[in-house]
């Protein structure tokens, strides 16, 4: 009866933050805290727990590591059905540590209304943990909407702006409106699956068991798989879909760029990974090849802008689209080595990122500004945060030692036997990565100081949240075997899907 | 024909509705105490309500050719009854006490006595199934609305609503009439199913088009579907807020009944022009409908465009036909019921007591949440629903229409859906978070602290609550709306 909690843990102690918030400004915090500390401990005891060999194969009954299913909608076939395996897991566990977080990283940043925001950070994380547990296609689709509500909030009510109050409520409704338009196509599919399902055994179910041994013409194959696409596109986000990712970061309290870069970025590839191929293996065989030249187009694009801007916080949203891009690859690869890869760099990448968008955040706490051009020389003015930086800054060029490397050369090797050509051009993008990287830390840390006043050092609660960060990415970065043995099963599965799809596409293309 | 017993069990509901209104004149004639008046409304409606129990058990029964009593009908009763108890409540919270203290100036007993004809009027026409029944129930359910549109008539904006209302709903009518005599010139008969059958077996004649097009522009006004909808703003911002609650609920649902019925009962795509026709309405209603509310600053507008915009969306489900299709509708305007009322309720309560003006610009709302926050509360659930985000009982209407949509492989309107919903969050998101935003120097008018224990109050927040129960299980309701089929 575990699995419940993972999710009304966040809920239940979000309302009580809102509650708390009349007893005085601390209490909210500590609340969320110990909700968020609840959840991550509870998804660490799991882990050591379960046995994570178990996970959804083709032509096997499907197994879970832990499974839970009421009748919910009868009328529809529609279950409450929650599940856990290996790759839900590590989501699960990467929300509950990125949750403790970003309750830290706002505890001086947030000083009104700090009941309510506590609530919104709250909900966000039990609606993001709902979607990594559903397995019923309408309450996941339930779930998927429900975490934009609070998100928009947060950014609405709690973001910054540079010129005027404007831009954050611009901003959070561009977000809103963004997911929620593609999500309504997603809707659309699932009903056209649904349908499809019930016009072959007369069975009306959003059961994802059922609804994988649907049997379907291949152009219909392909308009549904589009339709889950472009909404995990938008939320991933590839490159023509992204546009609302910078803004959102730019304008979002810090809390929210973790929340939106750790997790929030993750549960697209996570649909991806669990739905979209698994659901539509054949279609998303033919759709590999676009798929992946739209992740070197985010790699390349993501990497050039994040160089061209001023604003440190946009600088790092770009650099997300980046390194999704490497993600995306990894899915479509077709390779299990490769899906590994990508699942550990999305690990790396939610704390990695998590951790520049905490320092920004410090940073702007200090200085209040974002803008590179105003800061300069930090390094002889602040102890501390500006070699934290620089060590997630190498990080996120994928250095030898972090996370990062591991996720990005997994990739990078286990998609190279049958993508070549997409590697290639891919590990030059690493190139550009080390540039926008370096850059950010030259323009902010070295240089000319603009001023010699020192600035406060880290405090205790700040400096501990970020070498949590450093000890947990060099510790992926030595042993991600764990990590591995945890995704493992999970990834064979999605790979015999797609595998088995791809093979028949590649030996037409070799064959004379 | 001879009326038995069970005949009437069957017209309970709006016997006694009815009944109602007419004991509620006589008290007015007797003595003018509001209490007391309102009491009786009230009383009345509620036993309406609980009279559709026996009604249920002898459904479904024909009385004479004009009505048939089935679960469709009592199940559109069903939503009437309870969108006209709402806005009784509310009405008693907007009229507030006696004229020399703060509230109403004018006469304040009427508006329930005008609510209860109409009301009766929306039950005849739900359960009619034949032209001339439609036409009755129609007419009675608007002439007192002309009424209530005017009731603030010493403001001009007011006047000016009701006025407008009448000329344009009496066009309306004149082109419905014009309509069914050309059906009935052609076909021989008023009741559905005989028009239907005639234009099965003779096939379609021009007299009949143009008969469908004229019954379609005189729904059409009353629907308030886009190219017919330009009176529907400025009504709504001009008739006081719980009248607007009024039009936009149980006016428009009873109408939207009754459409549905004669779409179905009388299979009127045999010409083959009509569903085209009625696509065309349906985009145009749900993109012109959410483009013109995206600048609306005021509230009440606002809702009367987002209106035009929802009963486009319901004309998908009503295209469908088949498959989930009346189901859809059911669920459909259940959930617009909850999310409209409650919407216009807390306008309402906003102006409530009477102060002159209605509280309906949207920077009154400004911060509201930090004052009042379950008040806010439910009008952030209300616009969430009417947005159709998970979690409300809207996002299961939005849910059903898609069905329907997909179910009859209507792709373009499906799309079109998208499209009008993206648009749609826009505005809906700009007044959540006005309600949020804390600006210094905010123009305060808030209702009374205690609220939330007036009549009017309790039904709001019950409102919000079954809106978000049903959003989050809404299988009772998906029963009801299976059982209210043909």
């Amino acid at each position: 009866m575990t699995l419940p909690w993972l999710i009304l843990i966040p809920f239940l102690g979000g309302l009580l933050c809102w509650l708390a918030e009349r007893f005085g400004q601390a209490l909210p915090r500590w609340i969320a805290l110990a909700a968020m500390g609840l959840l991550l401990a509870l998804g660490l005891w799991l882990w050591t727990q379960g046995d994570y060999s178990l996970a959804p194969h083709p032509g096997d009954p499907q197994a879970w590591a832990l499974e839970l299913r009421y009748p919910w909608i009868a009328r529809l076939g529609i279950d409450l059905h929650l599940a856990l395996d290996g790759l839900s897991l590590l989501m699960v566990v990467l929300t509950g540590l990125l949750g403790v977080l970003s309750v830290l990283c706002s505890w001086s940043e947030i000083q009104h209304h700090v009941g309510f925001f506590h609530l919104n950070l709250l909900w966000i994380l039990g609606g993001v943990v709902g979607v990594f547990l559903a397995m019923d296609l309408f309450l996941f689709f339930f779930f998927w909407e429900m975490m934009l509500v609070p998100m928009y909030f947060l950014i609405a009510l709690w973001g910054h702006s540079q010129t005027s109050r404007k831009t954050r409520i611009t901003a959070a409704t561009k977000f809103f409106i963004y997911t929620q338009a593609s999500g309504l196509l997603m809707l659309i599919a699932i009903l056209g699956l649904v349908l499809v399902h019930y016009l072959n055994t007369g069975r009306v179910t959003f059961d994802y068991a059922q609804l994988l041994v649907t049997d379907m013409p291949p152009g219909t194959e392909y308009l549904l798989m589009l339709g889950f696409f472009v909404a995990f596109a938008v939320k991933f986000p590839i490159v023509p879909f992204h546009s609302w990712l910078p803004d959102a970061h730019a304008q979002a309290p810090t809390a929210g760029s973790v929340d939106l870069a750790g997790i929030l970025l993750k549960t697209a590839a996570y649909g991806m990974i669990r739905f979209a191929l698994p659901l539509f293996p054949n279609a998303s065989a033919e759709f590999a090849p676009i798929a992946m030249a739209l992740g070197l187009i985010g790699i390349f694009y993501g990497a050039l802008l994040s160089f061209a801007q001023s604003d440190i916080k946009r600088l790092v949203a770009y650099s997300s689209i980046s390194h999704m891009g490497f993600v995306l690859i990894g899915i479509y690869s077709g390779s299990q080595l490769a899906l590994q890869g990508a699942i550990v760099l999305m690990l790396a990448h939610g704390i990695s990122a998590a951790a520049l968008f905490i320092l920004c955040g410090q940073l702007y706490e200090r200085l209040h500004t974002r803008d590179m051009t105003q800061m300069g020389g930090l390094w002889k003015r602040i102890a501390w945060l500006p070699a934290l930086s620089l060590f997630f800054a190498v990080a996120s060029l994928g250095l030898p030692g972090t996370g990062n490397f591991i996720g990005e050369f997994l990739v990078l090797f286990g998609a190279f036997a049958r993508q070549p050509w997409v590697v290639v051009i891919a590990t030059t993008g690493l190139v550009l990565s080390s540039v926008y990287s370096l850059a950010m830390v030259h323009r902010a840390y070295y240089g000319p100081s603009r001023s010699d006043t020192p600035l406060a050092g880290l405090n205790a609660r700040e400096a501990g949240m970020v070498l949590s960060l450093v000890v947990l990415l060099v510790l992926l970065g030595i042993y991600p075997q764990p990590v591995l043995d945890t995704s493992l099963a999970s990834m064979q599965g999605v790979q015999q899907w797609l595998g088995a799809a791809l093979s028949p596409l590649l030996s037409a293309g070799s064959a004379p | 024909m001879n009326l038995t017993l069970p005949h009437f069990i069957a017209l309970l509901p709006l016997l006694i509705t009815g009944a109602t209104a007419i004991l509620v004149m006589l008290l007015i004639a007797w003595q003018r105490i509001h209490r007391i008046a309102y009491l009786a409304s009230l009383l009345g409606l509620v036993l309406a309500l609980l009279s559709l129990i026996p009604a249920l058990e002898v459904a479904p029964l024909e009385i004479t050719t004009l009505m048939r009593v089935d679960r469709l009908g009592l199940f559109y009763s069903a939503l009437v009854l309870i969108a006209t108890l709402a806005c009784v409540t509310l009405a008693h919270a907007y009229l507030g006490r006696k004229p020399g203290e703060g509230g109403f100036p004018g006469n304040r007993e009427e508006l329930y006595l005008l609510m209860l004809l109409s009301a009766s009027g929306a039950i005849v026409l739900v359960t009619s199934q034949h032209l001339a029944s439609l036409f009755i129930g129609l007419e009675l359910l608007s002439v007192p609305v002309y009424g209530l549109v005017g009731y603030a008539f010493f403001h001009r904006q007011s006047l000016e609503a009701a006025l407008k209302y009448l000329v344009l709903s009496a066009a309306g009518s004149a082109f419905l009439l014009f309509g069914m005599a050309l059906l009935y010139a052609e076909a021989g008969s008023l009741e559905f199913i005989g028009i239907g059958l005639s234009m099965g077996t003779f096939g379609s004649a021009p007299l009949v088009e143009v008969g469908i097009a004229m019954l379609l522009v005189g729904l059409g006004f009353k629907l308030s579907l886009v190219p017919f909808h330009l009176w529907t703003p400025d009504v709504y911002q001009g008739a006081p807020a719980p009248v607007a609650a009024f039009l936009a609920t149980t006016s428009k649902i009873a109408v939207f009944a009754v459409v549905l019925r004669l779409y179905q009962m009388s299979p009127a795509t045999y010409g083959g022009w009509l569903t085209p026709v009625l696509s065309v309405i349906a985009i145009a209603s749900i993109l012109i409908g959410n483009l013109l509310a995206l600048n609306q600053s005021n509230l009440k507008r606002l809702l009367g465009y987002s209106s035009i915009a929802h009963f486009g969306y319901l004309l998908i489900a009503l295209i469908a036909t088949d498959g989930l299709a009346t189901e859809a509708v059911a669920v459909y305007l259940a959930a617009y019921l909850l999310s409209t009322l409650g919407a216009f309720g807390v306008v309402s309560l906003m102006s409530s007591p009477f102060k002159g003006r209605d509280a309906d610009a949207l920077f009154e709302y400004r911060g509201l949440f930090w004052r009042r926050p379950y008040l806010t509360a439910v009008l952030t659930v209300m616009m969430l629903s009417l947005a159709g985000i998970p979690l409300t009982s809207g996002f299961i209407g939005k849910f059903y229409v898609l069905i329907a949509g997909v179910q009859a492989q209507l792709w373009t309107l499906v799309i079109v859906l998208v499209v009008g919903s993206a648009i749609g969050l826009y505005y809906y998101l700009r007044v959540m978070v006005t309600l949020y935003l804390v600006e210094p120097g905010m123009k305060r008018r808030d209702p009374p602290i205690n609220w939330p224990q007036r009549a009017g109050g309790i039904m709001l927040l019950a409102i919000a609550v079954l809106s978000f129960v049903l959003g989050v299980y809404p299988q009772p309701l998906l029963v009801l709306a299976q059982a209210a089929g043909f």
